[in-house]
């Protein structure tokens, strides 16, 4: 259990011990396992994890779009004091897309090909709201003007816009209720590098102006260290390190954060080999005992195969899941 | 060992495009480019989409021909037909690492099955145990060990990681003078990057193979070359040392692209991009300069002719008049 | 790699089904004589019976030697049998009953025997044609499509223009300028209006894999073509080439019952097909002799299903292969 200690009044996002995950023949995996983090109003949590470590199932999860055989399995998802999971599907409709959207990961795939661009966003608006359809022309056409998609391209189909224009129409769709919180599955991952800086810096313009939380999933961890307050490190379902982006850059405790931070070459300093990690995320349904961690782990110790460490509090902006810092408090 | 392996000339790649409409237009996939590789030497070719860094590696490697140029690999020039025979030493001395691990294995092969084929090919060993030899020497080499273990799979049994390793062990077995990696990294999971270009380079040191790295990821070349070049709308923007390239960035597209990346040291000291706009198209470029719509410190003469190569500091050149 | 594509269909609920059919049908065909009670164009049965046996002697003596010490005589012994054979004619437009499971033709011919060996044509015409057609469409789509360039140009005008004539009218016409002796002209006649549709399919798939990596990577290796032809390319299509033999194997089956109820084909063979011409010639359907035109039509569809539900496996399978990336 993380005991940040924050009043009530500015968290917009408690999720605690989330399990969710996807049933198949042979058993249930868990995607998500036992998580827990907390998000404040405005704040920029970024979620770092490589694939396979149940980002994705956790962004759909809090948004209650899991489908088919993925179910939430236990745990609450306190936002603005309503649990999520508790809620019915015509509960949680007039919730999705009003106070909690999402932008997904590839425009291209989530964007209809047979639709023009504003017809998509003005179906947005009428499928939440009662408007004239003048009305919703209108506000739609001001949210293009936000992410500067000129207004002319309202009646182009996605596949006449480039990459960085998609993704801007999705962060446009995310954005035209007017939401609390905004989730990205790794929006910028099949960009070019100076087309995904422009869409991060609108991101910020964005959230300068109108104020929404953003959770960023992405597996690009050096991009999330610049953009995050708050960064979460996901390994095959269970936070492993958790803090504010400054303290787990600077001092990284878990050795995959360690590890991860190690895969990064960088553009400064001196150049010399660097480390990486041996192996491969484990699968899902049947985990290894203990520390999931601990077959790659360069430090593993005897306890950590056999029992899992959980999220302890290191200092006030640090947490981390290792018995090599268990009861260690950094001052 | 200071001699050439590889030099590009003024190398232009045009695709004619094929519809009705646009009959007579070209694709200008490269432009003027020239280059030259020394042998053991690591050159990234470092750009964005439309750049023409991965047509670049398949006239290198034959898949195209070039439109016009020269193109002369360990002094002998590739012409535009080669015969059977000059084809098949070239495919042994140039290789490809393609970027996606699982498109470039077929499915319906077993490891073994695929890693037996170059050696066969090039009549490298003879007997069908000396083949097996040679392919278990290779798989230990990229770190899959055992190899009677992978010999036996098929690639949707391996991890993307592992797809990777054997195409690169693919790559190294036919024991190549020059290797062209495009995008190698680009679509692993992080954690398996840097053991895949550690190995890269381990297997270079070993080999003594020359490289062409090419990569949209800035941090990256630096980490695993000796020289960049960037590349822009098919054109060469800047050559250079890479630590000259990096720190002492001349072309403005250079400078966009150092300041794009990403880099957590800066953090909030960030300042914003200066320059917006998207890549042009290929077909209708954009003249002189093909950079100058965006360029922040665009002159009257750029959009009149394409500057010339300028020297710069020690075998560090710029396409720029700045 | 081909063993565990087999045991997936044969796991596959709609495959097993569809093959059940077809292995029975073809179990039919190939015993035929020994299912069927009767010949299927005969309307009579004779009945051969030995009534009388006589051993007569009837000596006839023939002396051919005498001399001092050597006789020869030669006998002749003749034995007559008297049979009698009773031809009993088979019951015209008769009902289904315990000794005509399906019932007789207005001509007298069992039914259950015609369509007992009426399989065997229909079968083996259906199959052979569609091997024809599927071969002939694979070869020229593997060249089109690999070798691109003028090749490609010409094949694919031939296929444009073939598949836009429409293959029922010139069957018709083909066939009403042949006189169809055997079933090798059904075949043909069925082969050569069929192609162009596979062809088109199959050539868009090899075109597709060409382009894919891992034969760019085969042709830096420096492969010959013609490996990368049939070792990287074909491998990697042979759930398409299975569903489109499926398909031409089902359309020649329709093509040939086409052909022959039209009076086509050869109408003095016994084909399912055939079974309908008369029947319909015969007026089986005004006067009520559902016996006569049920079984063919019913079978027709039950191949059909078999071949269908083949190629939805087929489908089912080739999916997930490519999602368990």
């Amino acid at each position: 259990m993380i005991q940040l200690e924050r009043p009530e009044k500015t968290q917009l996002l408690q999720c605690r011990n989330l399990v969710a995950g996807y049933r198949i023949k042979s058993g249930f995996v868990h995607a998500v396992d036992d998580v827990s983090f907390d998000l404040d109003k405005g704040g920029f949590l970024g979620i770092a994890g490589e694939s396979g470590c149940g980002k994705s199932t956790l962004a759909y999860a809090i948004m209650r779009l899991l489908k088919d055989n993925a179910t939430i399995e236990g745990g609450s998802l306190l936002f603005k004091g309503i649990d999520l999971v508790g809620l019915s599907e015509e509960q949680m409709k007039k919730i999705r897309w009003v106070d909690i959207s999402m932008a997904f990961q590839s425009a291209m795939n989530a964007l209809n090909p047979v639709l023009s661009v504003g017809e998509q966003l003005t179906d947005v608006i009428h499928a939440h709201e009662e408007v004239t359809q003048s009305d919703a022309r209108e506000r739609a056409k001001e949210v293009l003007k936000l992410v500067d998609i000129s207004t002319d391209r309202f009646n182009s189909y996605p596949h006449q816009l480039s990459g960085g224009m998609k993704q801007r129409v999705m962060i446009a769709m995310a954005l035209i209720l007017d939401p609390e919180l905004i989730i990205m599955d790794e929006p910028t991952t099949a960009l070019d590098v100076v087309v995904q800086r422009t869409i991060i810096e609108k991101i910020q313009e964005l959230r300068k102006a109108l104020g929404f939380s953003v959770i960023f999933i992405t597996h690009d961890l050096s991009l999330l260290v610049e953009i995050s307050d708050t960064l979460a490190i996901m390994y095959a379902g269970k936070i492993v390190e958790y803090g504010s982006s400054e303290s787990l850059f600077n001092r990284p405790l878990h050795p995959y954060t360690r590890g991860l931070m190690n895969s990064f070459p960088s553009l400064t300093g001196k150049i010399k080999r660097m480390g990486g990690i041996e192996g491969k995320p484990p699968d899902l349904l049947k985990p290894p005992e203990g520390c999931r961690f601990h077959p790659r782990c360069p430090q593993a110790m005897t306890i950590c195969r056999e029992s899992c460490p959980v999220l302890e509090r290191i200092d006030d902006r640090h947490s981390v899941a290792c018995f090599l810092h268990k009861g260690a408090e950094i001052l | 060992m200071n001699e050439n392996i590889l030099v590009l000339e003024g190398v232009n790649k045009h695709f004619p495009l094929n519809s009705f409409r646009m009959r007579g237009k070209f694709v200008h996939a490269m432009d003027e480019v020239s280059f030259s590789l020394r042998k053991g030497e690591v050159l990234a070719i470092v750009g964005e989409s439309g750049s023409g860094k991965t047509t670049t590696a398949n006239v290198i490697s034959r898949i195209y021909r070039q439109t016009a140029g020269r193109v002369a690999f360990e002094g002998r020039e590739l012409s535009g037909s080669m015969s059977r025979k000059e084809e098949l030493k070239h495919h042994k001395r140039v290789q490809m690492i393609f970027q996606d691990p699982f498109g470039a294995l077929n499915p319906t092969r077993t490891v073994g099955g695929i890693m037996e084929r170059p050696f066969i090919i090039h009549r490298i060993a003879k007997e069908k145990r000396s083949v097996q030899e040679m392919v278990d020497n290779i798989l230990v080499q990229v770190g899959l060990e055992p190899p009677e273990q992978f010999t036996r799979k098929f690639p949707h049994e391996l991890s993307g990681g592992q797809r990777q390793r054997v195409n690169i062990a693919r790559a190294f077995s036919v024991e190549p003078d020059l290797i062209l990696a495009d995008e190698p990294t680009s679509m692993l999971d992080v954690s398996n990057r840097m053991s895949i270009m550690n190995m890269m380079l381990n297997l270079k040191e070993r080999h003594g193979v020359s490289f062409i790295y090419i990569t949209h990821d800035l941090a990256g070349a630096r980490y695993m070359s000796d020289r960049i070049t960037v590349m822009y709308a098919g054109m060469i923007m800047e050559i250079g040392p890479a630590e000259e390239v990096i720190n002492n960035s001349f072309h403005p597209y250079t400078r966009l692209l150092k300041s794009a990346a990403p880099s957590p040291e800066t953090g909030l000291k960030r300042n914003p991009l200066t320059t917006g706009g998207d890549i042009p198209s290929l077909i209708d470029p954009p003249s002189g300069c093909r950079f100058h719509p965006r360029c922040p410190f665009v002159r009257e003469s750029c959009s009149l002719e394409i500057p010339p190569m300028k020297k710069i500091g020690e075998n560090h050149y710029a396409r720029c008049i700045l | 790699m081909l063993r565990d594509t087999f045991s997936l269909f044969i796991e596959n609920r709609k495959a097993l089904f569809g093959l059940m059919i077809l292995v029975f049908f073809s179990g039919v065909a190939i015993f035929a004589p020994l299912i069927a009670p009767y010949d299927p164009k005969t309307n009579k049965v004779d009945v051969l019976r030995i009534i009388d046996e006589e051993m007569g002697r009837t000596t006839t003596v023939e002396r051919e030697q005498i001399d001092e010490f050597k006789d020869r005589r030669v006998y002749t012994q003749s034995i007559t049998t008297t049979y009698e054979k009773v031809t009993t004619k088979l019951p015209l437009n008769a009902r289904p009953s315990g000794q005509h499971l399906l019932g007789t033709t207005k001509a007298g011919q069992d039914l259950f025997s015609q369509m007992v060996y009426g399989t065997r044509i229909t079968l083996s015409v259906g199959l052979v044609t569609g091997l024809f057609t599927t071969i002939l469409a694979l070869t020229l789509a593997l060249v089109a499509g690999y070798f691109g360039g003028v090749v490609d140009d010409i094949i694919s005008l031939f296929t444009n223009v073939f598949l836009v004539i429409p293959s029922l009218p010139l069957m018709i016409v083909i066939a009403a300028y042949i006189t169809v002796k055997g079933v090798i002209p059904i075949v043909l006649i069925l082969g050569l209006t069929s192609w162009p549709w596979p062809t088109r399919i199959l050539r868009s798939q090899v075109v597709s894999l060409k382009n894919r990596d891992f034969v760019r990577v085969s042709r830096i290796l420096g492969e010959k073509p013609l490996y990368i032809v049939f070792r990287e390319i074909l491998p990697n299509m042979i759930s398409l080439v299975m569903a489109s033999f499926f398909t031409s194997t089902m359309a020649a089956i329709m093509g040939e019952a086409t052909l022959e109820f039209l009076g086509l084909g050869n109408v003095s063979i016994v084909s399912w097909g055939t079974i309908l011409y008369w029947a319909q010639n015969s007026g089986a359907l005004l006067s009520g002799a559902w016996w006569w035109f049920l079984p063919p039509g019913i079978c027709i569809a039950l191949i059909g299903t078999s071949f269908a539900l083949m190629n939805f496996a087929i489908d089912e399978i080739s999916n997930p292969k490519l999602r368990k990336r």
